[in-house]
């Protein structure tokens, strides 16, 4: 007997330990699964003109930019302080905590950092407090693409808070004048081949930085993603164009083969060691590229708004927004503090000491900013000109069915029609129907 | 879970039930014992309850439920409610919305990764096996330094895999160190056959050492009196390693065999780090893990269809081939 037992009891060990695994992050989430349904109702309408402390939530304060703010608010009001806490710095990770903690109704999660792309689907998992009514918000200041990312069905949900936007970097001393449209930058390319170096490369590797690219592309020539009511629309002669273009660089070698591995990390290694003319990049490269020691292009690079059809191309925007939670106990408080958030001050203290992108649009051409961050004219442009990513709660899926079959055009392993149907029919799939 | 309490007769009985002459007492004694070992091994049980098979109760009660969809009218989620088979039909026969899952959709690609994990199983297992056997045989040898490349031998195994992905990541880059050692111009995680080499590459890096060991004590159980035996007989070398050294280090090896087959089938690090699953680097876990971000209850589902497969596995292991970490301990006791 003890031995047929035993002969089980190997498998059914290790079974079970791995079922563990692979159940514990699913089981987390088993009891408050979907409790939608909540954003008009109880939740959403208690508390509204209560103060108190709050906490804030946010990731890895990487540059010691939110203690500082923290202090200041703490400072002016003794009776109603902010507590931080801090998150991973992976964003994957950030999200889910969050999930977690808004599954368990969690009351001291009051405001929280959201990035542009999960506003959608906590807001319509009702865990976000409407920023309408007694808990509205004054956004005339601030840009629209931003505020744009942040509302869901005509509702604000979040405060944008930093945004960011792509821009293009290229070489002064090859190309004296930037390009302003694609065409024309794939006309410079002849530059780069004669100087033995790639033409151009943004970041092609299947991940989120894809579907920033990709969605860039079909954006820039006219073509979205979703339509405004939020149905699939992407297979479109105008994305077709769009994908096209990004397709036939990486065919014609305009885009060098090894771009398809290229994250945000290689690509600005390439640019620094020289081997690329032009880079589509975030505005972090620009002060690395200035002052890093391996940089062979200190002196020599210059940023553009990113080219377009016939003028500036369609950015995908970044950024965070801050929320509250549904479930907090002193929301006055919290709409106070997002206030807070987005004064002029606020935002350039974030500026200026971690190089975050101000929401409010006045301050891109403050002297005292630009004199730090050259480069904020040029984001302006991009950021005036961005279109947020697809604002569905379904990102996730959304966000898969750009990745897998844009990264199959590029490959050449589908054609660029194939790629758009399938695209559509996997985002009707994902829910945007 | 074949704990003994190690008592004088303990030691003895633990083979066989067998009544020792004039010990007429050893029935009460066993009686005594059995009562004493279920109260010290209930602790255990209940958390392994707690942590284990309440967990596992949970995940599948989920699957079947349905996930939250979004009413169009308010555009808020509601509760999906009882969904029967449908989220495993979604899985096996990768139905969306009654409908083959469009390249792009998660449900796409459950049987890709299926076999995705399975190339990963099979090719990385007979190469950790090969490789952990010579590895083993050369650190049973004794010669001067046998310490210091054993603990040589273990680094790989003691960085975590983690780390090791990273490491490879930078290894493969199109300008890592691979490219530049051999000239070649190869983009490693950017296309589907070199993506799968590497991570098999930096698998078997990583975990021969864990093969290795378990091999290696196997090994060092063998008697050399039985070798000298042999080779007085005239057995050759060969003769020597498939008549006395593979039957004879056999329970061990199948035990490491076991438990690498299980670790490879949940693999999610490597190929989740060096490439995010892209080009048909996608495993069972890295899409149970996606899945779980889209929706829990499907998530349920797969996690449950990833058990099964591995629980099956497993089982044919012990049942046919003989792998039994349990019998293996035993034996080796008696020697």
């Amino acid at each position: 007997m003890r031995n047929k037992f035993s002969k089980y009891a190997v498998p059914f060990a290790s079974a079970s330990v791995l079922a563990l695994a692979l159940s514990a992050c699913g089981g987390g989430g088993g009891t408050g699964g979907s409790t939608g349904g909540g954003g008009g109702g109880g939740d959403a309408s208690a508390n509204l003109d209560s103060r108190g402390p709050i906490t804030y939530v946010q990731g890895k304060d990487n540059s010691n930019v939110i203690r500082p703010t923290i202090d200041k608010w703490n400072a002016a009001h003794p009776d109603q302080k902010v507590t931080l806490k801090e998150q991973s710095d992976q964003a994957d990770q950030q999200h889910d905590d969050l999930v977690q903690h808004f599954q368990a109704k969690d009351q001291n999660y009051d405001v929280v950092s959201v990035d542009v792309v999960w506003t959608a689907e906590f807001a319509a998992k009702g865990w976000l407090q409407p920023l309408k009514d007694k808990t509205a918000l004054d956004t005339s200041k601030m840009l629209q693409a931003p505020v744009k990312a942040a509302t869901y069905g005509g509702t604000l949900y979040a405060s944008p808070v930093t945004s960011d936007g792509g821009i293009l970097y290229y070489r002064k001393d090859l190309v004296p004048n930037p390009p302003k449209t694609w065409d024309e930058m794939m006309a410079d390319c002849s530059i780069a081949k004669q100087n033995n170096i790639g033409c151009y490369a943004g970041q092609f590797q299947k991940y989120e930085g894809l579907t920033v690219n990709a969605a860039e592309a079909i954006n820039t020539f006219g073509g979205k993603i979703v339509d405004d009511s939020g149905k699939a629309s992407v297979n479109s002669p105008e994305s077709k164009t769009g994908l096209g273009k990004l397709v036939d660089a990486f065919k014609n070698g305009n885009i060098p083969a090894e771009a398809i591995t290229f994250t945000e990390e290689p690509g600005r290694q390439a640019f620094e060691a020289g081997k690329l003319l032009f880079l589509r990049n975030w505005p972090y490269v620009f002060n690395l590229a200035k002052t890093d020691g391996d940089s062979k292009v200190k002196d020599t690079f210059g940023i553009a708004p990113l080219p377009g059809m016939s003028g500036p191309g369609a950015s995908s925007l970044g950024g965070h927004s801050a929320a509250i939670s549904v479930y907090s106990q002193h929301k006055a408080t919290a709409v106070d503090f997002l206030k807070f958030l987005t004064d002029t001050d606020q935002q350039k203290f974030f500026a200026t000491q971690g190089s975050l992108a101000p929401v409010l649009g006045d301050l891109y051409t403050d002297p005292t900013l630009t004199a730090k961050l050259p480069y904020l004219p040029t984001l302006l442009t991009s950021i005036k000109n961005a279109v947020p990513r697809p604002v569905s709660p379904f990102y996730p899926a959304v966000t898969k069915a750009i990745e897998d079959n844009s990264y199959a055009a590029l490959k050449g392993e589908k054609s660029v029609d194939q790629a758009l149907s399938d695209m559509q029919a996997a985002l009707q799939a994902a829910g945007a129907k | 879970m074949s704990t003994e309490v190690p008592t004088r007769a303990g030691a003895k009985a633990g083979q066989a039930t067998h009544h020792m002459p004039g010990r007429e007492s050893a029935d009460r004694k066993q009686v005594t014992q059995g009562r004493w070992a279920s109260l010290l091994l209930a602790p255990t049980l209940v958390l392994l309850a707690v942590v284990i098979v309440y967990p596992i109760v949970n995940a599948v009660v989920m699957s079947f439920q349905k996930d939250a969809g979004l009413d169009p009218a308010t555009g808020f989620f509601v509760q999906g409610g009882f969904a029967g088979f449908d989220n495993y039909i979604h899985w096996l026969g990768q139905q969306c919305n009654g409908t083959a899952c469009p390249p792009g959709t998660l449900g796409a690609q459950f049987w890709s990764a299926m076999g995705t994990t399975f190339f990963f199983t099979i090719v990385t297992v007979i190469l950790e096996t090969v490789l952990g056997f010579w590895m083993a045989v050369i650190m049973s040898r004794t010669f001067r330094g046998r310490a210091a490349v054993r603990a040589a031998v273990l680094v790989p195994w003691a960085i975590p895999t983690a780390v090791t992905a990273k490491l490879f990541v930078f290894v493969f880059a199109f300008e890592g160190i691979v490219n530049k050692l051999f000239g070649s111009q190869i983009l490693w995680t950017g296309s589907e056959w070199p993506a799968k080499w590497a991570i098999v590459i930096s698998d078997v890096w990583k975990t021969t050492p864990f093969m290795a060991l378990l091999i290696l004590a196997g090994l060092q159980l063998i008697p050399d009196e039985v070798y000298e035996a042999a080779k007085v007989d005239g057995a050759s070398a060969w003769q020597r390693f498939t008549q006395i050294t593979l039957p004879l280090v056999k329970p061990a090896l199948m035990v490491a065999i076991l438990f690498r087959t299980l670790d490879v089938l949940r693999m999610y690090d490597l190929p989740a780090i060096m490439t995010g699953g892209a080009n048909n680097t996608t495993t069972l876990s890295i899409l149970v893990v996606d899945q779980i971000r889209e929706g829990f209850n499907s998530a349920g589902a797969i996690s449950t269809l990833t058990f099964l497969t591995v629980f099956l596995v497993a089982f044919i292991f012990v049942r046919f081939l003989g792998a039994n970490a349990v019998g293996a301990a035993t034996s080796s006791g008696k020697k």
